[in-house]
């Protein structure tokens, strides 16, 4: 013990200047984890911020289709927005749930996140199958072209999710609050509450700036 | 430990960790939270559809509105803050942020330009044909 102690000392004091800074070693599997997976949520934002980017460039173009303002629903919209986040509220208090290990509270979180998921993504589909019914489909236009990529790779994200909420839900029934399961809890949250953070720019830049115009 | 000046010997936070409080702490952000993205969301919906305000001013009270929704989720869903255990997380965002900016700002600049050093389309058809 003594030993690894001056060690230590010496590693933190390489240069012999007095000055002592203690590391407390490599970080632990949880940081590291969640670190890694913060880095691909990045990296997620920038790939979306390429689907804003083609969406931006293409609304104006509508080959004489529909403009945005004559096919967006602002109340559907307004149900979708509150839905996601009340889920991102739910999900904090399941993660919460998951961290003192109650497990009552940790499947009712987790049950409401799904619904409410489930809720958002039955919303977006029936809008999207209304679109094409009425021969509005990707392929009419850029615009529409944008506009179904962009939102629709924000839905086939919520899909994974709510899909990954699952897993998660059986993974405490079947192993417990075992440290690897709560890691993967702990990633799930920061996936779930950067979708909402996409969907802010969604619904802004999408809906509420493309119905003015 | 003896009189030396030494850093913070603590980990630091992963991200979506919060610094050690209690249970009725962190239920307590998450409300607050709640609160204050739909309060945002629900200005952006009503500026969005109202006549009360300067038109042009729309699309910039939109912007300032997502962008500050953004920050409250970041701050309170999130927790990435501004604490020194927390250097790491608040880097890699900073730097996701600027190839967003990089992407989105190029790419709409760009385009703009050659829209506008584009013939019209007509003539250009009449061009290649």
């Amino acid at each position: 013990m003594s030993m690894t102690a001056t060690v230590g000392r010496a590693h933190a004091d390489p240069h012999h200047i007095g000055l002592v800074v203690e590391h407390p070693g490599p970080a632990s599997k949880r940081i590291v984890t969640a670190y890694g997976f913060w880095v691909f949520l990045l990296s997620d934002i920038v790939m979306f911020s390429c689907f804003f980017a083609a969406y931006a460039v293409l609304v104006s173009q509508t080959a004489d289709g529909p403009k945005g303002s004559e096919i967006f629903e602002q109340r559907n919209v307004a149900i979708e927005t509150v839905c996601l986040l009340l889920s991102s509220f739910t999900c904090g208090m399941a993660s919460i749930a998951a961290d003192v290990r109650n497990r009552f509270w940790f499947y009712l979180g987790m049950a409401v996140t799904c619904v409410l998921g489930l809720i958002f993504l039955l919303i977006e589909f029936r809008e999207f199958a209304d679109l094409v019914s009425r021969g509005y489909g990707p392929s009419r236009s850029a615009f529409l072209t944008a506009f179904f990529s962009l939102v629709g790779c924000h839905g086939l994200h919520v899909s994974a999710g709510v899909l990954w909420l699952l897993t998660m839900m059986a993974q405490v029934f079947a192993k417990g609050f075992r440290a690897d399961v709560l890691r993967r809890m702990m990633c799930f949250a920061l996936f779930w509450h950067a979708l909402d953070i996409i969907w802010v720019g969604v619904f802004s830049v999408v809906y509420l700036l493309g119905s003015g115009v | 430990m003896s009189d030396q000046t030494h850093a913070r010997t603590e980990h630091d936070l992963a991200p979506g960790e919060e610094e050690q409080h209690s249970v009725g702490e962190r239920i307590v952000g998450y409300v607050v939270g709640l609160g204050l993205a739909l309060l945002l969301t629900a200005t952006s919906f009503f500026i969005a559809g109202t006549d009360l305000v300067w038109q042009p001013s729309i699309p910039v009270a939109l912007i300032v509105l997502a962008i500050a929704q953004m920050g409250v989720h970041l701050v309170f869903f999130l927790h990435i803050t501004t604490g020194p255990d927390n250097t790491n997380n608040v880097l890699a965002l900073a730097f996701g942020l600027l190839v967003v900016f990089l992407v989105v700002g190029g790419t709409v600049w760009i385009m703009a330009h050659l829209n506008q050093n584009m013939p019209p389309m007509d003539q250009f058809i009449r061009m290649h044909s």
